[in-house]
């Protein structure tokens, strides 16, 4: 590296690309698309034609120059504003601060606009929820050392999940320049060693074109399937350090080309239509199989071209919950009955079709009959890393297509409606029909269970879903995520029709991942108007409830339902299950394990943040006028939480 | 994906009907206490997967009342059960305290019929 002070005199000297707020060529992608709304442009900066602005001048230095108006941060900011990012989710750091810099005044703080986070946990899922919402990633800072680390979990959550993050991380590479302390324990020498086995791609760039070339290379990697986060180090250098010379007539920001999504092979795709075609009980597994609106639409073409059953495991709102065909409660049996069945971007397709006795010895069995055929459709077996073990336990499928499902989905349903006879026509509508009154009757026994309890204080999760129910279904509603486990009761009971309306888990199982996922969802809902609402965890809100400020500060409308259940319940029973099993204490499970003595007062937390909070509600009785009062809230356009305790599950 | 403790299913139904299948002819259930019952279903845990109200999750585990299997087959699966649930021996629930979370479990309230909202759309 240079030294700083000559970058600043050669600055002086010769000028640099003049790099003018607003300059920046992008196309604001159409909102609420997914997949294609990538900014096409290749754009050329501002150059240095314009006149090379009058420098102060210490007179007590001999003429040291001790102001510059064109820092690299400002190139860098021209180059992430061709990729089009709404905002920069981030908790402030000297690491990043000429490009935070940068940010908000030399970019307009518009295209990205700055999102203050109080933890950089946030940041990162901040921007895993928005993804899931809008369909394009969120940038996210952060310093390379303690905040990279901060940022960790919700780092593997997303990269579980298949969800790009653009994160940029500070760094200060020359050791001979860095201030004493702070910058010291602040700078790292291979800051992605910490994340690298779960991020798909990283640099650290030495140069502005360089920035330029991996920023790009960085998008298009993180969006191509298997999506996952992506990590460039930015030097502190770079960011604040004058444009050199030399390097402006090198300064260009490349062109994006999105890569398109791989499609399955047309071989393995006819097989795969003459496996379902000639099924009798086909079964369609799908869990993150719907990355695009058109995904939703895909899937319900085949199914119905097939009249076979789905079974939608959640990743994604892969298929509609009051559809005919929908079939998700009779999981287990359908897998046993089943002769095909094809899994479509699924987790585990190991897991999906055998059964783990978590007992004393581990056991384990296949649900499926002998000879069922099994197809597969993943971008995951594209890309599996060693280290951590979310791959799950390998599939001994029949046809696997290392595609992405949802590309796959158009040539697979052509190829079903090529072999289809008026034979197998007929045996399909038989069995739709079949399949719709299991359906019914589905929803009929959901209606019938969940009336049990429905008075009880805690609250069961059954009548706080549909209290919440009555009052969002006449809206524009989406529920943004789920992090207290509630018996699948909204999926059974509630009619999501759209690709908004439901946008899957964590993907790592990292608690924490809901309040600021729904907070960053919510976010991107707030311009299509729609209705964010949040089944908030106790134990979730918990990890870092500094979301809740930002939600606040920057007026993201979110209604946060809370499934207080006053323990990290899933954890109450694991040690139950210890203390049977060693057949002692079998009165202690809540050693540990529970959220109780005192009992939290998560209003209270909320207001504090400058949130609008209710609670804690014990009586279902009070719920439903709690909610009228918090949806005024939400529709004003600010954040609202209802603290509810509840039934364990 | 969804994180399930289990997954449940007909599997642990059918095989529940073969534990009774092999239980000792049907007795009357032992005359409980439902009021202790209800302390010992929450201290012991089985509220933690059953419920409060011991009315069940699709996640975690079934609803047991207001109208349990009978007595003798409810103990024995307590005792030795054959899916996911964990075991509880005679060690740690006695035969007593079995009855009386079995009178707890019968004594639930049978839910109402129509609610309005379980009509909504
Ligand atoms: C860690 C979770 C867990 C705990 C704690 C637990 N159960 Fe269960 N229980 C289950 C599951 C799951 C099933 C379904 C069958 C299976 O997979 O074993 C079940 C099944 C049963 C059944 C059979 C019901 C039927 O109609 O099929 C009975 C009876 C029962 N439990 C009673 C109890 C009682 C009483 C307690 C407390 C002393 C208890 N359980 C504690 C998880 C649990």
């Amino acid at each position: 590296m240079k030294n700083r002070r000559d970058f600043l005199k050669s600055a002086a000297v010769t000028g640099a690309a003049a790099l003018v707020p607003g300059n920046a060529v992008s196309g604001p992608a159409e909102a609420g698309h997914y997949g294609e709304d990538a900014p096409r442009q290749a754009a050329t900066p501002a150059q240095a034609s314009a006149p090379i602005a009058p420098r102060e001048v210490d007179p007590s230095d001999g003429g040291e120059i001790i102001t510059i108006d064109r820092p690299g941060g400002d190139f860098m900011v021209d180059v992430i504003k061709t990729l089009d990012f709404e905002y920069v989710a981030s908790n402030p750091g000297s690491s990043f601060r000429g490009i935070h810099e940068s940010i908000v005044n030399y970019g307009n703080n518009k295209m990205p606009e700055f999102i203050t986070c109080c933890h950089e946990e946030s940041s990162v899922a901040m921007a895993h929820g928005y993804f899931k919402a809008e369909g394009k990633p969120m940038a996210v800072l952060c310093h390379g050392t303690v905040g990279l680390q901060h940022a960790a979990m919700a780092i593997y959550n997303a990269y579980c999940d298949r969800v790009p993050v653009y994160i940029m991380a500070g760094n200060s590479l020359d050791a001979t320049l860095r201030r004493p302390g702070v910058e010291w324990s602040h700078s790292v020498q291979d800051a992605a060693a910490m994340v690298r086995d779960y991020i798909k791609w990283d640099d650290q760039p030495v140069s502005l074109p360089h920035f330029a070339e991996s920023a790009i290379r960085a998008y298009k990697i993180a969006l191509t399937p298997p999506m996952m986060p992506v990590l460039l180090v930015i030097d502190g250098g770079l960011q604040e350090d004058p444009i050199h010379a030399e390097i402006t007539s090198r300064l260009r920001i490349p062109r994006l080309t999105r890569a398109t999504p791989p499609q399955g092979d047309s071989g393995a795709v006819a097989e795969a239509a003459r496996l379902l075609v000639n099924a009798q009980n086909p079964l369609i597994v799908a869990d993150r199989a719907a990355r695009t609106p058109a995904g939703v639409q895909r899937l319900i073409e085949l199914a119905e071209t097939l009249q076979a059953p789905v079974v939608d495991q959640g990743g994604r709102m892969n298929f509609p919950s009051r559809h005919p065909l929908n079939q998700s409660s009779a999981a287990r049996q359908l897998v046993a009955e089943a002769d095909v069945i094809l899994g479509l971007e699924l987790t585990d397709f190991w897991g999906t079709v055998s059964a783990v006795r978590d007992g004393l010895t581990r056991t384990s069995r296949s649900l499926v009959k002998p000879g069922t055929k099994l197809v597969s459709i993943t971008a995951l077996d594209l890309a599996t890393k060693g280290n951590y073990q979310d791959f799950q336990r390998y599939p001994e499928v029949d046809v696997a297509m290392a595609a992405d499902a949802e590309a796959t989905l158009p040539a697979l349903t052509e190829a079903c409606k090529r072999l289809l006879t008026a034979d197998r026509r007929t045996a399909f509508e038989a069995r739709g029909k079949r399949l719709a009154e299991t359906h019914g009757r589905a929803l009929e026994r959901a209606r019938a269970e969940a009336a049990y309890a429905w008075d009880a204080s805690p609250i069961s999760t059954a009548r706080m879903t549909m209290e919440l129910w009555a009052q969002i279904k006449k809206e524009d509603w989406a529920l943004v995520a789920e992090s207290g486990i509630m018996s699948d009761w909204t999926s059974q009971l509630w009619n999501f029709e759209k690709h908004y309306q439901s946008l899957g888990g964590s993907g790592g199982a990292g608690v924490g991942y809901g309040a600021p996922a729904a907070v960053g969802a919510a976010l991107a809902n707030k311009k299509h108007g729609r209705l964010s609402v949040t089944i908030q965890g106790d134990g979730d809100f918990l990890y870092a409830p500094g979301v809740w400020w930002t939600a606040a500060h920057h007026r993201i409308p979110l209604l946060a339902v809370m499934h207080n259940n006053r323990a990290y319940h899933q954890e109450v029973m694991h040690l139950q299950r210890m203390a049977n099993r060693h057949n002692r204490g079998i009165s202690r499970a809540h050693v540990g394990t529970t959220i109780e003595d005192p009992n939290v007062d998560f209003a209270k937390i909320a207001q504090g943040m400058g949130v609008h909070a209710q609670g804690p509600i014990t009586n279902p009785k009070d719920l439903a006028p709690a909610i009228t009062r918090a949806l005024e809230v939400v529709k004003r356009g600010e954040p609202s939480l209802i603290d509810v305790v509840t039934q364990p599950r | 994906m969804k994180i399930h403790i289990v997954a449940l299913g007909i599997v642990a139904l059918a095989s529940l009907a073969a534990v009774g299948a092999q239980a000792p002819a049907t007795q009357a259930a032992p005359v409980g206490n439902a009021e202790a019952g209800k302390k010992l279903y929450e201290s012991y845990g089985c509220y933690q997967c059953h419920g409060r109200e011991a009315q069940g999750s699709s996640a975690t585990g079934p609803r047991l009342g207001p109208k349990p299997i009978a007595f003798t087959a409810f103990s024995q699966y307590v005792r030795r059960p054959t899916g996911q649930m964990p075991p509880y021996t005679s060690k740690v629930v006695s035969d007593t305290e079995m009855a009386d979370i079995y009178a707890f479990v019968q004594a639930r309230p049978v839910p109402a019929q129509n609610v309005p909202l379980l009509r909504e759309p």
